[in-house]
């Protein structure tokens, strides 16, 4: 597949007065066009700002870009001008924010907050504007567009704002959109509807999503491909049943056992114990090693590499390396991953057939 | 599980008035019993009146109409100063926002120790701080602690505060409004299964209110279903996972994504239509199925009550 965005080796620190937050740790992915990569992780875990930094939404200073390419069709955005960015930012990459509460300008027409991108960057007449913006309306399934376009925020539902919002990042048909955390202020209800809809849409125009959530049952509903962060690194990356059935690294473990599922009633949920590490001075080794129950000696020295599970699956745990001991996951995940060693078996048996 | 009723609420309403002639109903006519050692969780979207149903329950709100009866007395009737106490030692609440329920300018020591100050629980310093140190330690924390502010805490830890402040005064009956949801997964689990800990060692009453109801149903024994300010729905955890009534109720329960690729791939929303219902006649609370109530008219009553035994 055609590779859209490639990101390598992505530091982003903060200076304080306390110190260098480092709040991203050399992160690598890419995305494919067409695909939903959805990036999942504690707060704190620097999921947002690995994306803010993609926008160059970063600001500078305490907040700094210190190394690392992204490169997007061939361009480097994270050496770009101000300017220069201008001219992408909500037209080639735009943004889902996660309140649609605070993401909207209170004093503007909703109309017109629509109409912004398209008068900038498609250089539309103010006409020519409103009539998209009422399309854009209809499109994302907000009733009576052709009214409601000049009515102010504070006129709509928290699920309709958040459709104008996912309206507003459409309206230039952006080739990447960046949610963050889109339907975490929603309803059950209003989310379904939300997700249905970004769906529907990146059918219709072949964009690639960034999804953030901590929701790993949003995750499990929009993603081709999860990255799973921890103190500012990817942990884990692979594709959506990789990482629900077959997961490698212990967070992921972790992650995936503290949600209960429908029909593990009666057994404690496995928590993951203490708190995420301070990243003012991250630990020398594995940075989970301290809440991670799996942790060996060379895990509170050395920092692991990621290794290669399958081709399109990769994790940094030591617990990986050749030499390291067999070790038995957590029940709920021995049983996800029961699953997916019946199937693989099924696969390998289908092709010599 | 002995079905003795610790709390019992009738035909419990709550109104607001939002100007001269406009009333929000924000709960109007709940009518449940809450059972002596169990966890009863209740759900619904935000604005269905779940978090006022707790807050009414606990007094924070004078009812409208209807009664609340814990432990055989209607606890809205309690006018003088030494039953409220009582009352007020009997029934705790931990609240959604660890942030906002803890104040700022108080020591963790006196923030858990208010209750017991109050109430005349301990007698000498030293009992005192003894019992904070212990009830630190219940909830996963050390006596280090005691002396620090709220803002030197993280959310989960904050909220284990919160939970110390409700045991401290020994409790029989806890109201959690949404204590995990400001909460990250992994804290989430671990303030959940402490939650599970109390209840076994203390021998209390949950009400468990929220809107995760992958959570709800993990933790609770029986669970409601609220929608614009009435129970549309009440069963057992499992009974209303599996065999939900109410279009309503369907419609929550198929909205929800699960941790499964699988499942998700399959999984069919089912659009809730409020003018699908039968509308000859008020809709009643009506048993279908054993300690199985769906909100209904006499039609639908016979119409539910055959597909649940078909099921």
């Amino acid at each position: 597949m055609e590779k859209l965005l490639q990101v390598n080796n992505l530091s982003v620190s903060f200076d304080t007065y306390g110190g260098e937050v480092q709040a991203v740790r050399g992160v690598s992915f890419d995305v494919h066009k067409g695909e939903t990569l959805a990036i999942v992780g504690e707060s704190g875990s620097g999921k947002s700002v690995t994306t803010k930094a993609l926008m160059r939404l970063i600001p500078q200073p305490p907040g700094r870009i210190k190394e690392g390419e992204i490169l997007f069709e061939d361009k480097d955005l994270a050496k770009l001008s101000e300017k220069q960015m201008e001219k992408i930012r909500g037209k080639d990459i735009s943004m889902i924010f996660q309140d649609p509460m605070t993401s909207l300008n209170p004093t503007m027409k909703i109309g017109n907050q629509i109409m912004e991108g398209l008068i900038k960057h498609q250089k539309m007449g103010r006409a020519q504007a409103k009539k998209r913006a009422i399309e854009l309306m209809e499109l994302v399934g907000l009733p009576d567009a052709a009214n409601r376009v000049d009515q102010y925020p504070h006129q709509f539902s928290g699920g309709q704002r958040q459709r104008v919002v996912v309206a507003i990042a459409l309206a230039c048909n952006p080739k990447l959109l960046i949610a963050d955390e889109p339907t975490t202020a929603l309803d059950v209800t209003i989310q379904a509807q939300i997700l249905e809809l970004m769906k529907d849409i990146q059918k219709k125009t072949d964009s690639s999503i960034i999804f953030i959530t901590h929701d790993l049952g949003v995750v499990a509903n929009v993603a081709d491909r999860v990255a799973v962060m921890y103190a500012g690194k990817i942990v884990e990356i692979g594709t959506v049943d990789e990482i629900f059935y077959n997961p490698k690294h212990p967070y992921t473990w972790g992650l995936l056992g503290s949600m209960p599922s429908l029909d593990s009633a009666d057994e404690d949920l496995y928590a993951i114990p203490g708190t995420p590490p301070d990243l003012i001075a991250p630990p020398k080794g594995d940075a989970f090693a301290a809440r991670n129950d799996y942790a060996m000696k060379i895990d509170f020295e050395q920092q692991p590499p990621m290794f290669k599970v399958s081709d399109t699956h990769y994790a940094a745990t030591w617990l990986l390396h050749e030499h390291a001991p067999d070790v038995e996951p957590p029940a709920t995940i021995q049983r996800r991953m029961q699953g997916f060693a019946q199937e693989a078996e099924l696969k390998t048996k289908g092709d010599r057939s | 599980m002995s079905r003795e009723k610790l709390v019992e609420i009738k035909n419990l309403k709550q109104h607001f008035k939002t100007g001269r002639h406009s009333v929000v109903k924000a709960v109007d006519g709940l009518t449940f019993d809450i059972y002596k050692g169990e966890t009863f969780g209740l759900v619904g979207e935000s604005g269905c009146g779940k978090s006022t149903t707790g807050r009414t329950i606990i007094r924070l709100y004078d009812a409208t109409d209807g009664e609340v009866i814990f432990n055989g007395t209607n606890v809205h009737d309690k006018k003088n100063k030494a039953d409220l106490k009582q009352f007020n030692r009997e029934m705790q609440m931990i609240f959604q926002d660890p942030y906002a329920s803890l104040n700022p300018r108080m020591k963790v020591e006196d923030i858990i120790a208010e209750g017991l100050d109050i109430h005349g629980l301990v007698k000498t310093k030293e009992a005192r701080k003894k019992r904070v140190h212990d009830l630190l330690e219940t909830v996963g924390l050390n006596k280090e602690h005691a002396n620090r502010y709220p803002h030197e805490f993280s959310g989960g830890q904050r909220q284990r505060i919160g939970i110390a402040r409700a045991l401290a005064v020994d409790p029989s009956f806890i109201i959690a409004d949404e204590p995990i949801s400001a909460l990250d997964v992994s804290i989430q689990a671990q303030v959940v299964n402490l939650l599970k800990k109390l209840q076994r060692e203390n021998d209390l009453t949950y009400l468990f209110i929220a809107h995760d109801l992958s959570m709800v149903k993990y933790i609770s024994d029986r669970i409601g279903v609220m929608y614009f300010g009435k129970l549309v729905e009440l069963a057992d955890a499992d009974d209303l996972y599996k065999n939900p009534m109410h279009p309503y109720t369907k419609s929550l329960l198929s909205a929800i994504p699960l941790p499964d690729p699988d499942y998700e791939r399959n999984r069919v929303r089912e659009e809730y239509d409020p003018s699908q219902h039968d509308t000859s006649e008020e809709p009643e609370f009506r048993e279908i199925g054993p300690d199985h109530w769906v909100l209904c008219t006499t039609k639908e009553y016979e119409h539910y009550k055959k597909e649940y035994v078909s099921v």
